[in-house]
Parts: C-alpha cells; structure tokens; sequence
C-alpha cells in the first residue's frame, strides 16, 4: 500500500487545541500526523532491547482475588479525612484517584466512599429489609428472598452532593482531580426494580415520598420521592458485577441515578412510605444549600452536567512540548451528555471533544480531544452540555447566582493552569 | 395486565418492627412517650456530647451546635442547630439514631428529650425549666424554618 504524506493537523480552538477527528478512524492518518518531529524524538535512539529476567523465569502462580500490580500502588483512594479525631471511624470520606483512571468505570477498590459513622460488618444472613408505612402489607426481605428477583442493570454514576465543594472558596484551593473532584464514580449496578417490590407490597394511595434508612450505626436516611422512586431507583445488590463491597453498602443499597449520592442509601435494611419528606438531619442540616441571601435550598436532587479534565491534570507535570490527549469526564443527573467543549485558553475559544461511547444517561461520558502543546502557558478548560440544552457555568456564574456560602453542588468549570515548566495547578481563570 | 412477581416479601406485623420504626416526622409523629427538660439534661450533655461539641455546644472537633442567629447571610455564615436546623424534631430524631457517635442509641427516650432540651436552651429557645416532650418538641418552630424553601420537583439556577 501506498504510504500516505503527513498530514497538516486541522485546529479547532486557540492555543492548540486539534479537530477531535484526527484522533478518530485514522489509524494511518493519526500515525502521519503524530510525525516524529511532532514528538521531537526525531534525533534520540531507543536503547539496545536486552530480554528480561521475567521473560528467562516461571512467573507467580493464581491467586484466589486478583490485585493490581505492584508499581500501581499510587493509585489509591484518598486522602483519608477523620474530622473526628476522638473516634478512629466516624465520619469521612475518601475519594477516587480519577486522574490515574481511564474508561468510564470505576474498579470497585477504587469508588469513593462515603460513611457517616464507619462501616457496618453486615452478616448478610442477618440482614432484613422492612418495607412498611403506607403500604397495605408491610413486609420484610432477606437478601435470598430478593436475590431470587428479576434483576436490572445499568451504569450509573454516584456523586457525593459535596463533591467539588472546594470551588466556593474564596481563592483557589490547591489540590488535584482527585482531591477536588473524586466524590465521583461510576459502576454498573445490578439489582431489584423498586416499583416491583412496593407494587408487590401494594402502595396507598396517599404515599408521596418515602424514607430510606441505612442499617449503619448513623442509621442514615434519607427521603425519596415516590415520583422518582418508581421510575428508575433500584434496590442494587451488585457492583461490577461481584456482591457490593462493605464500604459501599453490602449487601444492598438504594441507586438513585443522577440525584445526590447521600440519597443512594447504603446498608439499606427500611423503607417506609410516607404522605411527606421526614426532614431527616441529613436533608435538612446536611445537603442542603445555604443561598447569598440567607434562603436555603432544600430538596435540590440532580447533580446538574458538569466534566473535569483528568489528563492532563495537577499532580501530572508536563514533561515535554509536543502532541498529548485531554482526556476526561463528564455527566448529569439530569440526562444524557450530548458534547463536551475543550478550552487551552482558559475559556476564550472551545473546540468539542469527541464522546468516547457507550453514551449513557445518568453515567460518566469519557471524553477525548487532541491537544498540541507549545510549551508555554495554557489554561485547560471543559464545558458539558445535557440533553435537556443544560449548559455547565463558569464558576464566576455559579458564584454571581447562589454565593460562595451553598457548600454542595458545586459542578462550575474547573480550570487547570498549566506554566512553561509542565507544572499544572488549580487557578480561577 | 398484571405480571406474575414473586412475592417473597414476609408480612410482618406492627408490633414486630416498633424497634425499627424510629423516624420522626415535622408534625412530630413517631415521637416517644418520655420527658425532659434542659436542666436534667446538662449533666448528660457535659458527659457525652461535650467531648466532640464542645463546652456548652461550641463545637470542635464535631460541629458546633449553639449561635450563630443573624450570619447566615454573611460571608461567613455559622450553621447550627439554633441558626439553620429547620426542625426541632429532627434534633431529637438524630440524636436517638445516631448520637453519641461511640454509642448510638444508648440513650433512653427520656434522655433524649432531656440532652435535646439542653441544646434547645443553649440556643435560648426554650427555658431551662421547660418540660420538652412529644407535644411541646413539635409545637416549637425554629428560627430558621421560614428561611428554607423546596426546590424538587423544580430545579436550582
């Protein structure tokens, strides 16, 4: 076959930012326009290929439970917050290293977590779920009893309704996508429709709302409206496919998709129907959003659209000028992502990314785009738009419009500032 | 047409999960036969909530419970159950669920009342002498109730 001539890469947006397609369906082409000279390798030779000691050796025998390799130890959960110091558990959470991550799935070590006073050791053989209030045959679930149901499943992320909540901040707090952002993660979930076991249990007529309670020791409950309970909630017994992990609700809990992470009620052992919301501590205190003007927003469910560039990303220095990919997520818990825009200048021009598929409502969209750097200062933006036209806020909006005060549902755009050095920090742009 | 589902839920009857059936609502349904007042209250708060609240709930390590009227419109607001809880009966609520944190639920319902009374009376709602208990707990608004508003089924700007 023919070699093809090098090929001019096309640009979308200022400071470098490439057409999303030359990295799409051009194998020969992305080859001819990543060039040597693109990379700079053109002058420096690879080192003589020698064969290595564990190709010459028999390796390691099975392992009952796989374990990432060892060179992959930085890649781990943190950091490990206990505002409590009294206590070595109580309440904390600890947040999914997004920036080392690919793909649209969180592996199930790596979830973030969330508890308010630890994690439960559940026997599952012990554990029951009441279903009861209005409802006209209360009634009680093992785990066997519900594992015999049909079962759905779907992707589906969970976010902490505090994620990001560094971005109120007056200044720009220093941290990575992980710090910043990693009360975000996104499994498949398995389990049992919750319509079919409250049709089963027969719902009264007067049933707006029900309170969903965890078997931990906060007993955290939340309240869900029926309206939403009976269109997509799940009682998820699996996640990615083995039984749920202990600090993520084994052996079940409530998947609410797309609505605040505290309302997916882990270690879920009571469902109580009821004609209004509880106003639980944890909906009314907690999880709710003080407005600049003193009012606060109660019962904000979705997480609105929102994306963050995981590559490049701080604490991942630049080492050199030349072609790289962004890469990173996006979502909404109001629908489906339909574009994700890419800014290196800090906000000035925006060139869409392409959506890496499945393209999933509810879940996190990988997103990629091709990015040219020169070596001197850029300011790495992203901008996600829903299927219901939501278009994500500049953080400048977001703060004009509620404050600085709301704590929770913080999804502006987050803007990386990269220096001449490679080093890459969280600025305001 | 109705589907055929299992049916593998057992019916259980009231009596057989009063132990779990614990939630209390805004009107104060579910709360407790029990009493106390702020006074018998004082000396449980010092023992066991004092330790993550603070002296007379000024919070630290845990959050601080007293204070804070008039901030909220600040840029340095101070949210605690005096200034931002809506409800009263949420006090009382998550307190028997999950408080104190190394023990939840060792307290008996009249000591609930009483160490919620005591917050109550930090917060200068009520007196040190006032009798708090299912009827009087619900009848009390709390300063900040008219300042909350319901988003869902709408949505926030």
């Amino acid at each position: 076959m023919a070699k093809k001539p090098p090929q001019e890469l096309t640009l979308a947006a200022g400071n470098g930012l490439v057409d999303r397609r030359s990295f799409l369906g051009r194998a020969g082409g992305v080859a001819s326009a990543l060039g040597l000279a693109t990379l700079g390798m053109s002058s420096a030779q690879a080192e003589q290929l020698k064969v290595q000691d564990w190709t010459k050796t028999p390796g390691l025998g099975f392992t009952p439970y796989g374990q990432p390799s060892k060179y992959e130890n930085g890649v781990a959960r943190g950091p490990i917050i206990e505002p409590n110091a009294m206590y070595k558990t109580g309440p904390g959470s600890i947040r999914s290293p997004l920036q080392f991550l690919e793909g649209m799935i969180t592996p199930n070590g790596l979830h973030f977590e969330r508890s308010h006073n630890g994690i439960p050791d559940i026997n599952p053989d012990e554990h029951r779920l009441l279903i009861h209030g209005l409802v006209k045959r209360p009634q009680v679930f093992t785990l066997e009893a519900l594992s015999r149901y049909p079962m759905t499943s779907r992707i589906s992320f969970v976010e902490c309704a505090g994620n990001s909540g560094a971005l109120y901040a007056k200044t720009a707090a220093e941290g990575t996508a992980q710090t910043l952002h990693g009360l975000l993660s996104c499994a498949e979930w398995t389990g049992v429709s919750l319509a079919l076991i409250l049709d089963e249990a027969g719902i009264h007529p007067k049933a707006k709302w029900l309170l969903a309670e965890g078997a931990d020791p906060a007993s955290m409950s939340r309240s869900v409206p029926l309206a939403k309970a009976l269109d997509d909630v799940m009682i998820a017994l699996y996640q990615n496919g083995e039984r749920i992990r202990p600090s993520n609700g084994y052996p079940m809990r409530l998947l609410v998709p797309g609505f605040q992470g505290n309302m997916n009620v882990k270690w879920l052992h009571r469902i109580k129907l009821t004609e209004g919301p509880t106003m639980t501590r944890d909906e009314t205190s907690r999880y709710s959003l003080l407005l600049k003007d003193g009012k606060v927003a109660q019962f904000k469910f979705p997480l609105d659209a929102k994306s963050v560039i995981t590559r490049p990303s701080p604490g991942l220095t630049m080492k050199a000028p030349g072609l790289y990919e962004i890469s990173g997520l996006a979502w909404s818990g109001n629908g489906t992502i339909t574009r994700v825009d890419v800014s290196a200048d800090g906000g000035k021009t925006f060139a869409p990314a392409a959506l890496s598929g499945p393209v999933l409502p509810k879940a996190v969209t990988r997103f990629r785009i091709p990015w040219k750097w020169d070596g001197g200062p850029a300011m790495l933006q992203a901008r996600a738009v829903d299927d219901t036209g939501y278009v994500q806020p500049t953080r400048d909006a977001l703060v004009a419009e509620r404050g600085l005060n709301p704590a929770y549902h913080n999804n502006a755009i987050t803007n990386w500032s990269i220096a001449a050095d490679g080093v890459i920090k969280h600025a305001y742009a | 047409m109705a589907v055929e589902t299992p049916h593998l839920g057992v019916p259980i009857k009231p009596e057989d999960f009063a132990a779990w059936d614990r939630s209390i609502s805004p009107d104060g349904a579910g709360l407790p036969p029990g009493k106390g007042t702020a006074a018998q209250g004082k000396e449980n708060f010092a023992l066991k909530c004092s330790g993550c609240h603070g002296a007379d709930g000024a919070g630290k390590p845990a959050d601080r419970l007293v204070g804070g009227v008039g901030t909220l419109a600040s840029d340095a607001p101070i949210k605690t159950v005096g200034s931002y809880w809506p409800y009263a009966t949420t006090l009382f609520d998550y307190v028997r669920r999950a408080m104190p944190l190394n023990e939840p639920q060792s307290l008996t319902d009249d000591e609930v009342y009483a160490v919620s009374a005591y917050v109550l009376f930090l917060n200068g709602l009520v007196t040190e002498k006032d009798q708090i208990n299912a009827k009087t707990l619900a009848k009390l608004k709390m300063p900040n109730r008219d300042n909350f508003f319901i988003v869902y089924p709408g949505n926030l700007k």
